[in-house]
C-alpha cells in the first residue's frame, strides 16, 4: 500500500466515522416533523367491532383472514400457553384485542398497529436504511433494500414489525404504513380511521391531537387516566392513546423509557470515532515501548528465513 | 494418523521432497503426500469422519430445505423472537471465541512477546475461522442472504450499531484473511506475496485491535436497542459493550487453549516439535492473561449491577440463573486458573479453559435468547434449527481440520533448496521430522 493510498484510506475512514457520529447524534433532539400527522385512539369509545381491521385489510390488499372480521370469537384466541393475545403479522397490520379489566364496567378493547414513532427504533437500528420517517409522520418501509436481518423487530419497543418467515425468496417486513401511499400522502386519514363508526380514532396534526387529548382528560377527569400514551414514550409517537383504565391493564408496556431507543446506543456510538482516532497511536506507542523500536521480531524472522533458504 | 506417523509416514511439510529434491505438486500437497488411494483409506479409517458424514447426511438436506421453504420451515424464530440459534450461537458465541487472532497478534507482533510465537498462527486461523462461520450462520439466518453486501455498497444505515458490526466484521475478515494468507502463500510457494503481507504485519495487527474493540463491543451494544426485552441482569445501557469486549478477551484466549489441546491430542503428527515443546508454558501464559481478564470482567459486572441497582433481581429465579452463569463461567475459572497457575498444572488450565468457553457461550445465549423476552414467554428452538446449527459447526470443524492438516499453522514450512538434501538437509528440516527412509520406497506404506 503506497503512502498516498494509505492517507486516502485513512481520510475516508475518518470521514466515515465523522459522518456516522454526526447522523447518529444529530438526531438527538428530533421530536417529529412540525406538520406531522397522527391519530388519537380513545379506548373508552372502542366497542371491538373490528371495522378498522377489515378496512385495513381491504386498503392494503392483505390476505383474507381465517375467521371473518365480524366473528367475535377471535377475542378468545390466546397463544403461547395463554400468555399472549393476537398480534400484528404478515396478514394483519392492525389487530383489536379485548381485555377484561377491573373497574371499567365491561371489557376494554385496544387496537394495535405501528405507532409511527418520532424517532423510530426500527429506522435507527436498520443498517440499510430500509425505513423512512416521512414528513407527514408515517414510518414506511422499503422492501427493495431489506436484507431480512430482523433487527428492527428486536428494536421495536411495541413489537410491531412482522416477518414473512414462510417465504423463501421474497421475505419482508410487514407493518402498518399509515396508508401512506394511498391516503396520507394526499392529506387523507388512513382507512381504519375513515371506517371507524364510533369516533374512536381521530386523525389530525400530532400537535393538535395532543391538545385535544389533554382537553378530553381535563373535561372528564373521572373518565380518563391522566396520561396520553405515546406523547413522550420512546421519544413520542404519531399514534397516541387515551384510556379509562391504567394502561398496563390493557397490554401497554408502561415501563417504556421517555426518550428515543437510539439514545441507548449513543454512549457506544460516541466511542467509535474515539477508538478509531486513539487506538492506532496508542498501540503503535506500546509497540515502540515494548520492542524498543528495534523491530527485533522482524530481524529474527528474516534471519530464520535466510537460514532456510540460504547455504 | 498419529499411528501412521509412528510407522514412518512423513506428511508433507516442505517445499521439496527431502528424498529426491523435487518440488511437491499441488495435488501431492493436498493429499499430504499420500496417493489418492492411501488418502481415501486413511479418511475411511478415521471414525470421526463417519460421525461427520452422518451429521452431514441429516443436516445438509435440511439446509437445502431451509433455502427452498424459507426460514419458518426450520426455525421457531417468530415475530416475538426474531433471532434464534443461528445468530445466538453462530454470531454471538462464535465471534467472542474468535478474539484469539487479534489478542495473540497484539501480544506477539505488537508487544514482542515472542514466546507465544508457536501458537500465533493457530490463534490467527481460529480468528479467521470463527468470523467466517459467523458469516455462514448469518447467511443461514438472513431473510435475503443474497443481499449480504447491501450495507456495504447499496444503502448505508450509518446510525445503526449493526452497520458498524457489518462493516467491521467485513473489514476484519479481510484483515484476517491477509494475516492467515502468509501461511497459505508459503504453502503454495508464492514467496513474494508472503513477503508483501509480512511487510504490512504491524498495520494489519493495529487494524485488528481497532476493529476487534469496536465490533466485539458493538455486538453487546446491539442489545441496547432492546431495553426491557433483555432481562435487566444481562442488560446494561452504558456497560454492555464493555462487558462483551472484556469477556471476548478471556473467551479468545481460552478458545486457543481449548483448540490447542484438541490439536495436541488428535493431530500431534501435524505439530512441529517447536509447537509441542512450547505448548505447556504457552498454555500457562495464556491462562495468566485469561485470568486477568476474568477478574476484570467480574469486577465490572459487579459495578454494572451496582450502577443499575439490580441487587433485588439476584433473589429471583433469573438471579439464580445469572449467578450460576457467573459462578461457572467466571468465579470458578478464576479460582481454578489461580490454582493451576500456581501449581503449574497444564491439565487443570485446559479443563478450566473449556469451562470458560462454556461460560462465555452461556452468557451470549443468555443475553440473546434465554433472557430475551423474559417477561413474555420462553421459546425453545426448533429441532431442525438445532440440527442445522450442529451441521454448520461440524462444517466448521471439518474446514478447520482441513486447513490445519495442510497449511503451515502448527509447523513451519521448510524451504530447503532442492540441491541440498540428504543428511545436511535433514538436519535443517528440524528434529521434528524423524527421518524414515523405509516409508517412501515404492513398495508401499505399512498400514495400520
Amino acid at each position: 500500500m503506497s503512502r498516498r493510498r494509505f492517507l486516502k484510506a485513512t481520510i475516508a475512514g475518518g470521514a466515515l466515522a465523522l459522518y456516522s457520529t454526526k447522523s447518529a447524534l444529530g438526531m438527538a433532539e428530533f421530536g417529529g416533523y412540525p406538520e406531522g400527522m397522527g391519530v388519537l385512539v380513545d379506548l373508552t369509545r372502542c366497542v371491538g367491532c373490528r371495522t378498522c381491521e377489515a378496512a385495513c385489510n381491504r386498503e392494503q390488499g392483505l390476505p383474507e383472514p381465517d375467521l371473518p372480521f365480524d366473528d367475535p370469537s377471535v377475542f378468545d384466541q390466546t397463544f403461547h400457553g395463554g400468555t399472549q393475545k393476537r398480534r400484528t403479522d404478515e396478514g394483519a397490520y392492525t389487530v383489536v384485542n379485548r381485555y377484561e379489566t377491573k373497574g371499567s364496567g365491561g371489557p376494554v378493547y385496544r387496537k394495535i398497529q405501528c405507532n409511527h414513532c418520532n424517532e423510530p427504533a426500527c429506522l435507527t437500528s436498520c443498517f440499510v436504511n430500509a425505513y423512512t420517517k416521512t414528513k407527514e409522520g408515517a414510518v414506511i418501509y422499503n422492501q427493495d433494500l431489506c436484507v431480512g436481518c430482523r433487527n428492527c423487530m428486536i428494536a421495536c419497543p411495541f413489537r410491531i414489525p412482522a416477518f414473512s418467515y414462510s417465504s423463501a425468496f421474497e421475505p419482508r417486513i410487514w407493518k402498518c404504513i399509515f396508508c401512506y401511499d394511498t391516503r396520507l400522502k394526499y392529506g387523507k386519514p388512513p382507512a381504519c380511521v375513515d371506517a371507524c363508526p364510533f369516533g374512536t380514532l381521530s386523525f389530525g396534526h400530532r400537535k393538535t391531537l395532543i391538545k385535544i387529548a389533554h382537553e378530553r382528560i381535563r373535561s372528564e377527569p373521572e373518565k380518563y387516566v391522566d396520561h396520553v400514551y405515546g406523547e413522550t414514550e420512546v421519544g413520542g409517537t404519531s399514534w397516541m392513546y387515551l384510556s379509562g383504565v391504567s394502561f398496563d391493564q390493557v397490554g401497554f408496556d408502561s415501563t417504556l423509557q421517555h426518550y428515543p431507543i437510539l439514545d441507548n446506543a449513543k454512549s457506544f456510538l460516541s466511542t467509535v470515532p474515539m477508538i478509531l482516532a486513539i487506538w492506532p497511536a496508542l498501540f503503535m506507542g506500546f509497540h515502540l515501548l515494548a520492542t524498543g523500536g528495534k523491530g527485533e521480531m522482524e530481524d529474527k524472522e528474516s534471519q530464520n528465513g535466510e537460514e532456510g533458504r540460504g547455504e | 494418523m498419529n499411528r501412521l506417523v509412528e510407522k514412518g509416514f512423513r506428511p508433507i511439510n516442505s517445499l521439496n521432497d527431502p528424498d529426491d529434491g523435487h518440488v511437491w505438486s499441488f495435488r501431492q500437497k493436498l493429499l499430504l503426500g499420500f496417493s489418492p488411494r492411501e488418502y481415501f483409506r486413511q479418511v475411511l479409517h478415521n471414525r470421526l469422519n463417519w460421525v461427520i458424514a452422518l451429521i452431514f447426511a441429516v443436516g445438509l438436506p435440511l439446509i437445502l430445505y431451509r433455502y427452498v421453504m424459507g426460514l419458518g420451515a426450520v426455525t421457531h424464530a417468530s415475530n416475538d423472537y426474531p433471532w434464534g440459534l443461528f445468530l445466538g450461537f453462530g454470531l454471538f458465541v462464535m465471534v467472542p471465541l474468535s478474539a484469539s487472532g487479534f489478542l495473540l497478534g497484539t501480544a506477539v507482533e505488537l508487544f514482542g512477546q515472542s514466546k507465544f510465537k508457536p501458537i500465533l498462527h493457530l490463534a490467527l486461523l481460529n480468528g479467521l475461522m470463527g468470523y467466517s462461520f459467523a458469516v455462514v450462520y448469518l447467511l443461514m439466518d438472513l431473510g435475503r442472504p443474497w443481499r449480504l453486501y447491501y450495507p456495504m455498497f447499496v444503502s448505508w444505515g450509518t446510525a445503526a450499531v449493526l452497520f458498524l458490526v457489518g462493516w467491521h466484521v467485513a473489514i476484519y475478515l479481510s484483515v484476517q484473511i491477509m494475516e492467515v494468507s502468509e501461511s497459505f502463500f508459503e504453502w503454495i510457494n508464492w514467496p513474494n506475496a508472503k513477503r508483501f503481507i509480512k511487510s504490512g504485519t504491524i498495520g494489519l495487527t493495529v487494524a485488528g485491535i481497532i476493529l476487534s474493540t469496536l465490533h466485539q463491543g458493538a455486538l453487546g451494544a446491539l442489545f441496547t436497542y432492546a431495553p426491557g426485552k433483555v432481562h435487566p441482569l444481562w442488560y446494561s445501557q452504558e456497560f454492555l459493550w464493555i462487558f462483551f469486549l472484556c469477556s471476548s478477551v478471556f473467551a479468545g484466549l481460552c478458545m486457543v487453549i481449548a483448540v490447542s489441546t484438541i490439536v495436541e491430542k488428535t493431530m500431534a503428527w501435524r505439530c512441529s516439535r517447536d509447537f509441542l515443546e512450547n505448548l505447556e508454558p504457552i498454555t500457562i501464559g495464556l491462562a495468566k492473561g485469561a485470568s486477568m481478564a476474568l477478574v476484570t470482567y467480574f469486577v465490572i459486572k459487579l459495578i454494572g449491577i451496582a450502577h443499575d441497582n439490580e441487587w433485588a433481581y439476584l433473589a429471583t429465579g433469573w438471579g439464580a440463573w445469572f449467578m450460576l452463569e457467573m459462578f461457572l463461567g467466571v468465579v470458578l475459572p478464576i479460582i481454578l486458573f489461580s490454582i493451576a497457575i500456581r501449581k503449574n498444572s497444564v491439565g487443570l488450565v485446559r479443563f478450566t479453559a473449556f469451562l470458560t468457553v462454556f461460560g462465555v457461550a452461556m452468557n451470549r445465549l443468555d443475553t440473546a435468547l434465554i433472557s430475551f423476552n423474559w417477561n413474555l414467554y420462553q421459546e425453545i428452538p426448533h429441532p431442525f434449527e438445532l440440527i442445522i446449527s450442529v451441521t454448520l459447526f461440524t462444517l466448521f470443524v471439518v474446514v478447520y481440520r482441513f486447513i490445519l492438516y495442510r497449511l503451515p499453522i502448527l509447523y513451519s514450512w521448510k524451504t530447503a533448496p532442492s540441491a541440498a538434501y540428504g543428511t545436511a538437509a535433514e538436519e535443517k528440516l528440524g528434529p521434528d521430522l524423524a527421518p524414515a527412509p523405509a516409508y517412501r520406497s515404492s513398495s508401499g506404506p505399512p498400514r495400520g
